[in-house]
């Protein structure tokens, strides 16, 4: 037992610190481009303090719109936790699509097109949901599989073009992903798409039937797509862990030629990950128009697919690892935006966050000199492929 | 000129490649550092080289302590080197490479190869090289950019020239050039060291031998010691220079490959209309210099080459054009050319690699489930028979000596029911104790009455296994000789040259 | 007979353009319901005026156009049975093709055709810049992904130094440094902690997008007038040059970015190709262990060259801002910087190359821009994707395989090459 916790210990301890490390400098950014503190330029000290009150009272803010708010809870103490029901509302969309770039990620590539693959996950959802009219669960059933079909197809694009063209995915999924948002926006201005009477890009809401049913009654959002979620990164960990297909999938990413040589079909499994993983960031999509958004828009994949490889990043490619990440980065999106409200911080401190502990895990050199100690496992996820690789 | 390495020390984590190794090499002399494959040569000329730095020791270039911190240091003290695996840009032309890294210059900063053209005209002529400075080097064969090499090196003024394993990549013939030049080089007054394990060249060429072994210098000799002498310094006890093997008794024709022709993606041939036969309870040995179509041959046996014509029959069954997975499944043993390239997945587990290519067979999986219990339980069996040294088998592959590693790809391959072996150069790399222990598991298939393909370059080896040989040349098999025939003629028959019967 | 790739992707460059002139003679041709006159019109501004327009009928044009495209693809044909270059052939080919496709497009409306092609070198001059940087980079064996970053970066720095100090000159030196700053990230991690790289410039664009924009709610909304309101670039017009038709006001009307672009193409394209430290910078990415063995010291060369490499991209960047609006805008650079990577793909690693690319690119975008004002029968949405499409086309090697420098990416050090 206390062997294992080592263990764990071991293999948190670099993301802990990186985070913490990013935290700092986040904090640093939020005094020191505050115009009253600038203003205290003159002298150093008041500078200081000024800037350490402003920096602790914008992630003070964080912290309420992300897990707990006093201020709600004068009707009801249950509504405190509003904040927390958002945090599991954008964690879950989160939790899947940065699982389809761990599962790539595992089979040796690089999927940034999970954006893309979202964007078309939301389209097939979206069109179920408003299309049809079908009995309760049967309809979010169709229209979650629907989302499969489309996003799978997308994604399957990609590995296919890989297996068959050697074509890099990550200039793939670069340019696709684009396409996909091009494609979103003229499909928002057909008459199949476009809400009646709206001259704005955004779809009609889905029907009450393909709506994901809510968790803790209809003052919180936070409803079955995290559930979704969590059994779909169990799922993946057993994939990976103890199949076929799974040690395929491994045996691929880690060294190609030699899976070619064991008699794997490298094409077949190139394209069936990113089929899985298309479907994975298209689930996410799914759950964003029928769990929380209901209506698709111009701007519904916000910035998913990019955080989600941000999330996968620091969950260093590891299921549970990125269930993690994925909650932690929901809640900081959840608070940043208490945050801008509250105070003038700008929620895009929290990209900055992202970026920074990113960066500072694939360069533990970095973080151990920091924090002057040896021993932090220092292997890293992001061995460097070329383009030809 | 003279150069001294004294008391020189590497370390690489827990592997010790260079252990308090101390060396004279004088001025004039070719010097041979001999030594078995991972002794530490290559590490100890790259750190002459300037290409390593070493943990403890100093290098002294005439008398004189100097310190190398890059090729560039080395060149400036008169030091060149040959590599094993060439420096030189594929897509640059030879005065290119050559000119690279000191070159010169117009107005502008734009570059000036008229200089080095003539100077590579220069050479080529005195060493009769044939070598044309606008050539791109990847169009030349590798005899032709071993020479460039050269060139550079003399062009540099090397007073003293490193040749690191230069003859691995040579036909017999070629290598009786090179050492033609070294002698001529050597009477020009340049000094040689020579880096290798064949035991015939270093008689040939040497003044002197130093004998490397688990990076350290346990000996040095005279060329006129005997090669048994040699080998046990170079080994560390006695080594059988031939094998006790069986007559062999061929059975039924396991492997039949019918007009076999093997293209590249451009539709260029690699193997021309091969025939060839491999029965139970032989080996035949393709014998050929690297990059005449041998690996493209095997990896055809395999279904790993996609353009490919003709027929190949595992036990009277066709299987050319089908998958890779239906020739493993039919029989066919695989142990490719690289272990580290398509052997083995490095990052993965012993276990996890001993079922590469069985991993969706009972009792390993079945359909979409697998059981890491049972494949851990049988890696524990095969770590016992193949005798495979390790902690565990859950630690990475990466973890295991070279000689281990190639035993995992034994274990892997003969583990499951066999009926051809093919092995692609299956002892390059290996220290002289894993080259005994394949060649006796080669011969031990051969008498369990499998039939074995081996593809190798080295002539001891094939002389040592083979019930027949096979030469390739340009693609080609343009020889099936019984093992009794000459060193001289295979040589020959390897060059391309095919004697007239009489 | 046995084909050298080149003459493969020239034989495959060949028939593709023939296929495409067909299908231009069909569908712009032999498809177009209703013909109308087109006009294209020559003139600009105050340039000497040789032609002021022209107009012809619409599928007469594309039926032309077309044939015309079908004949250069005999030409070409023949081109490449002599074993000779197809280059001019193809600009050719492809300028009828567009111009059919112009016709098709643009039936019953006018078309400014010199404003079109002033407004396509515009959009490409960022496009250009960023490339460039990707040359530098990638050439040199370091994957630059963060081109968009660099030119984000350097945007803003430029329009708030420019707002700040109310002087373009001022935005314009501060601008490379920026993009010099992003580099030296890049260059760090990629360089000194080997650290994948494509994942690096993934991060580094996130880090810039996420500080650009909380740097402007922060300050340069509240605060306009200080921080965002930086002064334009004036256009300099060369005397008589800029006079010609249709070539003057395209080429020698414009801005110094635009005068500094045609300065940085050509010396990196001979740089690289005819000097020594292009051999050098082409050697680390191909073989860097055999450049450190003649003595070439692979990570400080690839070092300096990215750094170079976000001076140029900071140009760029410096155009979105005091080269054309002034104000800086939240993610403005829009994408930019992975067309400018698509444009390096496209190129194949080609300064040139690249720069004809991101022409082309550049051309598509304002080709749109004004079509989807006019009014055309594809929906402006496809016409946009035409950048992403092409380039996928392009790695997948349906035109001959692109290839990377064969060191791209791949970080060096001496103690594992040995």
């Amino acid at each position: 037992m206390k062997n294992r916790f080592a263990h764990f210990w071991r293999s948190v301890k670099l993301p802990l610190l990186a985070f913490t490390l990013a935290i700092l400098s986040g904090g640093l950014l939020i005094a020191f481009s505050d115009p009253k503190v600038i203003a205290l330029w003159k002298s150093p000290g008041k500078l200081l303090s000024e800037g350490f009150l402003v920096a602790i009272k914008a992630y003070e803010a964080l912290f309420q719109g992300s897990i707990f708010d006093m201020n709600l809870t004068h009707k009801r103490f249950i509504n405190g936790f509003y904040p927390l029901s958002e945090t599991f509302t954008v964690a879950a969309p989160l939790i899947l699509t940065a699982l389809s770039v761990t599962l790539a990620f595992r089979a040796g590539l690089f999927n940034i097109g999970a954006q893309g693959q979202f964007i078309f996950g939301a389209i097939g959802a979206s069109y179920v949901g408003f299309h049809f009219s079908l009995p309760p669960v049967i309809h979010i059933l169709a229209a979650i599989a629907f989302a499969l079909v489309l996003s799978g197809l997308w994604g399957g694009l990609v590995g296919l073009l890989k297996a068959r063209t050697g074509a890099h995915e990550v200039i793939v999924t670069i340019m696709l992903n684009y396409v996909a948002s091009y494609f979103l926006l003229w499909l928002l201005s057909t008459t199949t798409f476009l809400r009646k009477g709206r001259q704005d890009p955004i779809a009609p809401e889905v029907q009450e039937n393909a709506q994901l049913p809510r968790l803790a009654g209809d003052s919180f959002r936070v409803n079955f797509a995290i559930i979704i979620a969590l059994l779909v990164a169990w799922g993946i960990a057993v994939l990976l862990k103890r199949t076929t297909w799974g040690f395929q999938f491994r045996a691929v990413g880690a060294n190609t030629l030699a899976a070619k040589t064991a008699g794997m079909s490298v094409p077949f499994v190139m394209t069936s990950v990113m089929v899985i993983c298309g479907a994975l960031a298209g689930l996410g999509g799914a759950v964003q128009i029928l769990g929380s958004e209901h209506a698709l828009t111009a701007g519904a994949a916000g910035s998913f697919g990019f955080d989600a490889i941000t999330v996968a990043l620091l969950g260093r490619a590891q299921p549970v690892g990125t269930v993690l990440a994925a909650i932690l980065f929901a809640a900081l999106r959840a608070g940043g935006l208490t945050m801008q409200a509250n105070t003038t911080t700008p929620i895009d401190i929290v990209l900055v966050i992202q970026a920074l502990v990113v960066l500072f895990i694939a360069a533990p050199t970095l973080v151990r000199a920091v924090f002057r100690l040896k021993n932090v496992k220092t292997t890293s996820d992001m061995t460097a492929k070329g383009w030809n690789g | 000129m003279s150069v001294e390495l004294r008391a020189i020390t590497k370390t690489f984590g827990a592997l010790v490649a260079n252990d308090a190794i101390s060396l004279r090499v004088e001025d004039g002399e070719i010097h041979a550092i001999l030594g078995e494959n991972g002794a530490g040569k290559s590490t100890l000329m790259n750190i002459l080289y300037g290409l390593l730095q070493p943990d403890s020791g100093e290098i002294s270039v005439d008398n004189k302590s100097v310190t190398i911190n890059a090729p560039s240091d080395a060149l400036a003290v008169g030091i060149g080197m040959v590599h094993q695996h060439f420096m030189l840009i594929p897509v640059f032309t030879v005065a290119e490479n050559i000119v690279l890294g000191h070159e010169k210059t117009k107005s502008l900063g734009t570059l000036d190869l008229s200089q080095a053209r003539a100077e590579i005209a220069r050479i080529s002529k005195e060493f009769n090289f044939d070598v044309d400075p606008d050539a791109v080097v990847e169009t030349l064969p590798v005899g032709i950019q071993q020479r460039v090499e050269v060139i550079r090196a003399l062009m540099y003024n090397a007073k003293v020239l490193i040749l690191d394993e230069p003859t691995a990549v040579l036909t017999p013939q070629e290598t009786d050039e090179l050492l033609t030049v070294m002698k001529r080089l050597k009477s020009q007054g340049t000094s040689i060291i020579f880096i290798t394990h064949k035991l015939r060249e270093v008689q040939a060429v040497a003044d002197r031998i130093t004998i490397i072994r688990r990076g350290k210098v346990v000996g040095t000799a005279l060329p006129s010691a005997t090669q048994e002498e040699l080998a046990t310094q170079m080994v560390g006890r006695p080594v059988v220079l031939a094998l006790n093997k069986k007559h062999p008794a061929p059975g039924r024709s396991l492997l039949a490959i019918k007009d076999l022709t093997v293209t590249d993606n451009r539709g260029v041939e690699l193997v021309k209309n091969i025939n060839l036969e491999v029965r139970a309870g032989e080996i035949v040995a393709v014998a050929g210099v690297q990059g005449n179509g041998q690996t493209e041959l095997a990896r055809a046996i395999l279904n790993l080459e996609p353009h490919c014509r003709g027929e190949i029959q595992i036990d009277g069954e066709n299987i050319l054009g089908r998958s890779v997975s239906d020739a493993i499944h039919s029989g066919v043993a695989f142990v490719p050319e690289s272990r580290e390239l398509d052997g083995l997945i490095s990052s993965f587990s012993i276990s996890e690699n001993l079922i590469l290519d069985v991993f969706d067979k009972e009792p390993y999986g079945k359909k979409l489930a697998m059981f890491p219990s049972v494949v851990r339980s049988e890696a524990e069996k095969r770590i016992q028979e193949f005798d495979i040294r390790t902690q565990s088998v859950t630690d990475p592959v990466s973890s295991l000596s070279g000689g281990n590693k190639q035993k995992v790809v034994l274990a892997r391959e003969l583990s499951r029911p066999v009926k051809v072996v093919v092995a692609s150069q299956p002892t390059r790399g290996l220290d002289v104790g894993s080259i005994e222990f394949v060649h006796e598991r080669m011969i031990a298939e051969r008498d369990a009455g499998r039939g074995v393909l081996l593809f190798s370059t080295e002539l001891d080896e094939v002389f040592a296994l083979a019930d027949r040989i096979a030469v390739m040349y340009k693609g080609e098999i343009i020889d099936i000789v019984p093992a009794t025939i000459s060193r001289s003629d295979l040589g020959l028959l390897m060059a391309g040259v095919k004697q007239v019967k009489a | 007979m046995n084909l050298t790739p080149i003459q493969l992707r020239r034989r495959r460059g060949v028939f593709s353009m023939a296929i495409l002139s067909l299908a231009s003679l069909i569908g712009f041709g032999f498809l177009q319901k209703n013909t109308a006159p087109v006009t294209f019109r020559f003139v600009l501004e105050k340039e000497w005026v040789a032609i002021h327009e022209w107009t012809l009928d619409s599928r007469s044009g594309s039926y032309g156009f077309s044939a015309a495209a079908l004949l250069i693809s005999l030409w070409a044909f023949f081109q490449f049975r002599r074993d000779k270059k197809v280059h001019v052939q193809s600009a050719l080919g492809g300028f009828s093709l567009l111009m059919a496709f112009m016709c098709w497009a643009a039936s019953g409306k006018m078309i400014p055709f010199t404003g079109l092609l002033q407004g396509a070198l515009l959009l490409s001059v960022p496009l250009i810049f960023g490339s460039m940087a990707g040359v530098l980079c990638e050439r040199s064996g370091v994957i630059n992904i963060a081109i968009e970053g660099q030119l984000l970066a350097s945007a803003f720095a430029a329009g708030v130094v420019a707002s700040l100090t109310k002087n373009t000159t001022w935005g314009l030196l501060v601008a490379p440094l920026a993009g010099a700053l992003i580099s030296l990230i890049l260059a760090t991690f990629a360089i000194k902690f080997s650290i994948d790289q494509v994942i690096l410039g993934f991060v580094i664009n996130v880090l810039v997008i996420g500080m650009t924009n909380f740097l402007y709610k922060k300050l340069l909304i509240p605060y306009q007038n200080t921080w965002n309101s930086g002064p334009i670039l004036k256009p300099i017009e060369i005397p008589l040059l800029s006079k010609i038709p249709v070539l003057g006001p395209i080429f020698f009307s414009q801005t110094i970015i635009v005068y500094l672009m045609y300065a940085i193409v050509l010396a990196i394209h001979f740089s690289l190709f005819k000097t020594k430290w292009g051999l050098r910078t082409r050697a680390i990415g191909e073989h860097p262990t055999a450049a450190d063995s003649v003595g070439i010291s692979v990570n400080s060369l690839r070092f300096k060259n990215v750094i170079i490499a976000g001076l140029v991209a900071g140009i760029g960047g410096a155009y979105f801002t005091v080269g054309a609006v002034g104000a800086f805008g939240k993610e403005m650079t829009a994408g930019k910087g992975f067309i400018a990577l698509a444009a390096l793909i496209f190129g194949r690693w080609s300064p040139l190359g690249a720069v004809m690319a991101a022409l082309l690119f550049g051309f598509a975008d304002n080709l749109q821009g004004i079509l989807s004002i006019t009014g055309t029968p594809i929906p402006s949405e496809f016409m946009l994707m035409a950048p992403y499409i092409a380039t996928i086309i392009a790695v997948t090697g349906f035109v001959g395989r692109v290839r990377a420098p064969a060191a791209d990416g791949i970080p060096y050090s001496r103690e594992s090459s040995h």
